[in-house]
């Protein structure tokens, strides 16, 4: 039962991460839930898909179709959230301001929700299908022990949900007029470690065969994975920062690449606006 | 210099996916690896050829790897390692951890 929950809880936590940020990103959105659910659900259908699957797509591309099927669901992630984050500086200043104003029901911002559920969705689909895979395998084998899996799954199941929690009502302990700013940073990033992810599932498959070699090893200090507390606290950085413990070349400059371009794409799309000049604000 | 490495990079871009690395073959059984202890060289890409002959699929998970590759029942997987520098690297079999366990070691 507790190697069940600990394999759920593994898979579970970098979802629920991912959710509880996109909640607090949407913080005040209209219908959030329901576009968030919908995420969630097609996810959890897609997981299924590619779990009956799995065979199929690990045979394409001379058998890097799982390699390949990875970095191109977490590109199509990282090209979301980029989204997401250059809408918002187009529209986020106006969507704080009014939060203020009044209060929590701002009905803008429902068009990059669609961005964000598609994130939630591929986060939940590379998760859940390795554990569709796992608890099929408990099930296909049968015997006594597919009740404690079961058990220990759910339970799984409950400390992700609880750690999403976690993440949001952490966040919304955050000031309302620095929440979105706050969200943007951790989206960016969020963004920037999916990017390197993406760019090891390449080398994994075949491709992309340069700058391989680690640049540094942290792991004496804090593993990216594994067992114990600090194994868990690295796998929760991996998933929302991108701490990796040996990154290769290719990969920091995959993250750095994608922290410069979406700030500029930022910093482009708020320029025609009428920014008030640079000067400091006055003290109040 | 930049260029030069630049340039090796479009032609090994253009190269891979090509398995030239040197090959070893693991066997996935009862949820047991054979050999639990694959020696490779130091340096150099690798490759691992794992066959799973159980019913059920397992997931190749290294953390000092950098690998997860999900394996179905009956069916075989190519894993790509990197250069490695001397050292061991334990793997497992995510779904069964008690008893998949196996560790690469690079000399």
């Amino acid at each position: 039962m507790l190697a069940a929950l600990i394999i759920v809880f593994r898979e579970v936590i970098e979802a629920g991460l991912i959710v509880g940020i996109v909640l607090a990103a949407t913080q005040g959105v209209a219908r959030r839930s329901l576009w968030v659910s919908a995420g969630i659900g097609a996810g959890v259908l897609g997981a299924c898909v590619v779990a009956g699957f799995a065979g199929e797509i690990s045979a394409l591309f001379e058998g890097s179709g799982q390699e390949l099927f990875n970095a191109t669901i977490l590109i199509l992630a990282v090209g979301m959230l980029t989204w997401h984050n250059v809408w918002m500086a187009g529209h986020g200043r106006q969507m704080a301001r009014e939060m203020r104003t009044l209060g929590a029901q701002v009905t803008a911002g429902q068009r990059t929700l669609t961005a964000l559920a598609i994130v939630v969705g591929v986060a939940v689909l590379r998760e859940g299908s390795e554990v569709v895979l796992f608890l099929y395998g408990v099930a296909a084998q049968g015997g006594l022990t597919a009740g404690a899996v079961l058990t220990g799954g759910l339970l799984g199941l409950a400390a992700g949900a609880a750690v999403s929690a976690a993440m949001y009502f952490g966040l919304l302990t955050i000031p309302a007029h620095r929440l979105f700013s706050v969200t943007g940073w951790l989206i960016t990033l969020l963004a920037a470690g999916m990017a390197s992810q993406a760019v090891l599932s390449f080398q994994n498959g075949g491709y992309l065969q340069f700058w391989m070699m680690p640049l540094w090893d942290t792991s004496w200090l804090l593993p990216e994975g594994g067992e114990g507390v600090l194994g868990i606290v690295g796998r929760m950085l991996h998933t929302l920062i991108g701490y990796s413990d040996q990154p290769n070349g290719l990969q920091l400059a995959a993250y750095l690449g994608t922290i410069v371009a979406i700030n500029a794409l930022m910093r482009i799309v708020n320029r025609p606006m009428p920014v008030p000049a640079a000067a400091p604000a006055p003290a109040e | 210099m930049l260029k030069n490495s630049l340039f090796a990079a479009a032609l090994l871009v253009i190269a891979s996916p090509a398995l030239a690395s040197p090959t070893y073959q693991l066997t996935l059984k009862n949820h047991r690896f054979t050999p639990a202890q694959i020696h490779v060289k130091a340096g150099i890409p690798n490759v691992i050829v794992m066959t799973n002959n159980d019913d059920t699929a397992e997931e190749f998970d290294s953390t000092s790897l950098k690998v997860e590759k999900v394996v179905p029942g009956h069916s075989s997987g190519s894993i790509r390692l990197r250069p490695l520098s001397p050292g061991r690297y334990p793997f497992m079999g995510e779904y069964h951890a008690q008893t998949a366990q196996g560790v690469v070691i690079a000399e």
